[in-house]
C-alpha cells in the first residue's frame, strides 16, 4: 500500500522518466519537429500543485508543458502523439508541445507567449466564481513571466475583483540564458510584488514536494473560502536546456557546478529521503516505478509512431466553425 | 412601420440612432443569454460609452456590466478564460488605438485557440468592440481604425458596421456566435439614424449589401465612407454617372461574391476605407478582383484612403488627411476617364458636430 506522500514521488519518477526518454528520442530520431521545453529537474513544482486539485479545477501551463500536463492526469499516449505530430494527438497535431490540451482532467491549454496565460487563468477563476462554485483556476509560469506587463495587469485585477486563481510561479533563475540578478533588482521579490497588488503570497522551496503540496492545499483553501488570488514562488531549477533535449553547461551562461550542485537537490531524491523511515521499501518501489514509466513511455512512442499523420486535406478544419454552426 | 424582408417574418422598424441600436442589440443579448457580460473601462459611467452601455448597465447592474481597471492586455486575456469557461463577454473600448495593448490575447489566443488545439475543443468566443475617434482633433494615437490589422487574422471575424440596423444585426449575431469578434464602429456614425428592427435579428457577417445601385462604377466601402461613397454617388448621379455603392458590412469574412458581381457589371472599382492604402482592406478589395475578374476591369482600381502619415490635429490638416465624398467623386471620374476631373466639393457626413469628443 502506497501512502500519499509516496504517490507524490511515483508521480514526480512517471514525469522524470517520460521526459528523460523523450529527450532521448528527440536528439536520436529528430522526428518530434516542434519546440520542446522539458522540465526535468523541476517535477515536485507540478506535481505539488497538482496533486492538491481536483479535475474540476482548470489549470493553465506556460510553454514547459509535459510536468504539469501529466501532474493534472493528461493521457500520456495523446501527448506523445501530439509531440510525434500525429492526428490522435491531444490537438490533433495543431498544437505541439506547446499547446496541449486535456480537458477531461482540468488541463485548459498552455501558452507560449509569455504570461499571457496568466491573464487567462484569471478569466476563468472569474467565470468560476461567477458560477457560485469553488473551483479554482491556477496557471504555471516561470520567473521570467513575471516581468511581463500583464503579470501586473494580472495580479490587480485578480486582487480587486477577488478571483479564485492561483499563480503558480515557477523560479528557475534564468530565463532562457538571462539569470534573474540581470533582470530583477535586488531587494525585491516576485511574492513582495504580488504582495504589493493585493494578492496573497507565499514561497516554498519547489524542490520539496511535500512543502509544495502543503503550500498548494493552503493556496487552494484560500480561494475556495472566497478570499480571492493567490500566489505561490516556487524555488526550482531547470537542469536541461532551455529549449530542446540537451545539456548546456558549455554555453557558458552557467557552470557545471552550478548544474552539479542543483542535481543534487534532486526533488525525487530529496523526497526519497525523506520518507525512507516510514517507508523501508521505497528504493525498490522507486525502481519499480522507474521500470514501469520506462516500459509506459516507450510503448507510447511505438503507439504514436504507428499513428497516421493528419490528412493534409483538413488543414484548414478549425480555424473557424463550419458554415451553418 | 413593418417591412417585409422576403424569406423571414415581418419585422416591426422604428428610426433608432446608431448608437441606440448598439445598446439595444446589448441589451437584447443580456436578456436572452445571461453569460453575456459588458467589460470595460468605464462602462459603467455616466456617458455609458457614448450612451451604448448605459441602458444595459441601469438594467443588469454592476454584476454584468464590469467596470476594470486600465489593463487592456489583461482584460483580454480575462475575457478570453471567461469566453473558454462559457461566458460570453464583450470588452468595449471607447477608443480603438487601445486594442493595440489588447493585441496578444486576441490575435496569439482568441483567434488561434479553436485551432491550434486542434478544432474540437472549442473556441475563444470573445467579443470586443472599439470605438475610432477620427475627427475633432483626436490626432495620432485616437484616430486608427484598426480593422484591417485584425482582418489579417484568420480565426476572427471583423465587422464595420455602417448603418443603425447593421450596428445592431452584426452585434448579435456576434454575441451569439462561437467566432471570436471584433466589431470596428465611427464615432462619427453614432448620431445617424436608421430604420432598425425592434426584434433581436441577427446580420449575418461575409454577407455584404448593395447600399446604391448602379452600373457604371462600383464603390466598395467599409464603415464611414458608405455614407461618403452615397453623397459621392448622389453628386454623380447628376453629372450622369451611375455608381454602385457595396457595403461590405465585414471585412472578415469578405463577401467577395457581391463585389465580384459588382465589378462584373460596372467594369470599374473604387474601393472607398477609413484607413491607410498599404496592406488594407482597400488592398485586399482590389486584390480579390484581380485573382477573380480581371478580365472585368476596364479602367486601373482607385483606392480612397488615408495619406501615408499619421493622423493629424490641426484642422485644416485634420480635413486635407480624412477622405470624404469628395475625394470618392474624383476617384470615380478617375475610373471613368471623363474629361472632368473633379466637381464641387462637398461637405462631409461630419459637418455640423460639436465637440468634444
Amino acid at each position: 500500500m502506497t501512502s500519499d506522500r509516496t504517490r507524490l514521488i511515483r508521480e514526480m519518477v512517471r514525469i522524470r522518466v517520460v521526459e528523460e526518454v523523450l529527450a532521448d528520442y528527440y536528439r536520436d530520431e529528430q522526428e518530434m519537429r516542434t519546440a520542446i521545453h522539458f522540465s526535468i529537474g523541476q517535477e515536485a513544482t507540478a506535481v505539488g500543485v497538482l496533486s492538491a486539485t481536483t479535475p474540476r479545477d482548470w489549470v493553465y501551463a506556460a510553454h514547459r508543458t509535459h510536468a504539469p500536463y501529466l501532474a493534472k492526469g493528461g493521457d500520456l499516449r495523446a501527448l506523445v502523439a501530439e509531440l510525434y505530430g500525429r492526428q490522435d494527438g491531444c490537438s490533433h497535431g495543431r498544437g505541439g508541445s506547446i499547446h496541449v490540451i486535456d480537458q477531461s482532467v482540468g488541463f485548459a491549454g498552455s501558452g507560449a507567449i509569455l504570461g499571457e496565460m496568466i491573464s487567462v487563468a484569471v478569466g476563468t477563476g472569474w467565470a468560476f466564481a461567477r458560477s457560485g462554485e469553488s473551483r479554482v483556476a491556477l496557471t504555471f509560469f516561470g520567473d521570467g513571466a513575471t516581468e511581463e506587463g500583464v503579470f501586473a495587469e494580472s495580479l490587480n485585477i485578480a486582487a480587486v475583483q477577488r478571483i479564485p486563481v492561483v499563480f503558480v510561479c515557477e523560479n528557475n533563475l534564468y530565463s532562457i540564458s538571462s539569470p534573474l540578478t540581470a533582470r530583477q533588482p535586488a531587494g525585491t521579490s516576485i511574492r513582495g510584488r504580488a504582495e504589493a497588488a493585493g494578492v496573497r503570497a507565499a514561497a516554498a522551496d519547489g524542490n520539496d514536494v511535500f512543502a509544495v503540496r502543503e503550500a498548494a492545499e493552503a493556496a487552494l483553501r484560500h480561494c475556495r473560502a472566497g478570499n480571492g488570488p493567490y500566489l505561490l514562488e516556487l524555488a526550482t531549477y531547470r537542469w536541461r536546456e532551455h529549449v530542446g533535449p540537451g545539456w548546456d553547461h558549455h554555453h557558458g551562461y552557467r557552470s557545471k557546478q552550478e548544474i552539479d550542485s542543483w542535481i543534487g537537490r534532486c526533488p525525487i531524491q530529496r523526497a526519497v529521503a525523506e520518507v525512507r523511515a516510514e517507508e523501508p521499501g521505497i528504493d525498490d518501489l522507486v525502481r519499480q516505478w522507474q521500470a514501469e514509466s520506462q516500459e509506459e513511455i516507450h510503448a507510447a512512442v511505438a503507439y504514436a509512431k504507428e499513428l497516421p499523420f493528419p490528412d493534409v486535406a483538413g488543414l484548414l478544419d478549425g480555424a473557424y466553425l463550419p458554415v451553418g454552426r | 412601420m413593418t417591412v417585409n424582408r422576403g424569406v423571414e417574418r415581418e419585422l416591426d422598424m422604428r428610426t433608432l440612432t446608431y448608437w441606440q441600436a448598439i445598446s439595444e442589440a446589448t441589451v437584447q443579448c443580456m436578456q436572452a443569454d445571461e453569460r453575456v457580460l459588458v467589460v470595460g473601462e468605464g462602462v459603467d459611467d455616466f456617458r455609458g460609452t457614448y450612451g451604448t452601455t448605459k441602458e444595459a448597465f441601469a438594467r443588469f447592474g454592476p454584476d454584468r456590466v464590469v467596470d476594470v481597471p486600465n489593463s487592456e492586455n489583461a482584460t483580454a486575456g480575462l475575457a478570453v478564460g471567461a469566453a473558454v469557461a462559457g461566458m460570453r463577454p464583450l470588452v468595449v473600448h471607447t477608443r480603438a488605438d487601445f486594442m493595440f495593448l489588447a493585441m496578444d490575447a486576441l490575435v496569439n489566443l482568441a483567434a488561434k485557440w479553436r485551432y491550434m488545439y486542434g478544432g474540437d475543443k472549442g473556441g475563444a468566443p470573445v467579443v470586443m468592440r472599439g470605438v475610432v475617434g477620427r475627427g475633432w482633433g483626436q490626432g495620432a494615437t485616437h484616430s486608427q481604425s484598426p480593422h484591417a490589422t485584425f482582418g489579417h487574422y484568420a480565426g476572427l471575424h471583423v465587422a464595420t458596421p455602417a448603418t443603425p440596423a447593421d450596428a445592431k444585426g452584426l452585434l448579435i449575431t456576434a454575441l451569439t456566435s462561437d467566432t471570436p469578434t471584433i466589431l470596428i464602429e465611427n464615432r462619427t456614425l453614432y448620431p445617424l439614424t436608421g430604420e432598425v428592427p425592434e426584434e433581436m435579428t441577427p446580420v449575418p457577417f461575409g454577407v455584404g449589401r448593395v447600399a446604391r445601385a448602379g452600373t457604371d462604377v462600383t464603390v466598395v466601402a467599409a464603415s464611414l465612407m458608405v455614407h461618403e461613397a452615397e453623397r459621392a454617388a448622389e453628386q454623380l448621379s447628376a453629372q450622369g454617372i451611375s455608381v454602385e455603392v457595396v457595403d461590405v458590412r465585414s471585412i472578415r469574412p469578405l463577401d467577395d461574391t457581391i463585389i465580384c458581381e459588382s465589378v462584373a457589371k460596372t467594369g470599374r472599382l473604387v474601393v472607398a476605407d477609413t484607413s491607410w492604402a498599404r496592406y488594407g482592406f482597400a488592398a485586399e478589395v482590389a486584390a480579390v478582383v484581380a485573382e477573380r475578374i480581371p478580365e472585368a476591369l476596364r479602367s486601373p482600381v482607385r483606392r480612397v484612403t488615408l495619406p501615408d502619415c499619421p493622423a493629424p490635429v490641426s484642422w485644416p490638416l485634420e480635413e486635407a488627411f480624412n477622405p470624404s465624398a469628395t475625394e470618392i467623386v474624383k476617384a470615380c471620374l478617375a475610373v471613368c476617364d471623363t474629361t472632368r476631373s473633379e466637381l464641387p466639393a462637398l461637405e462631409t457626413v461630419t459637418a455640423g458636430f460639436q465637440g468634444p469628443y
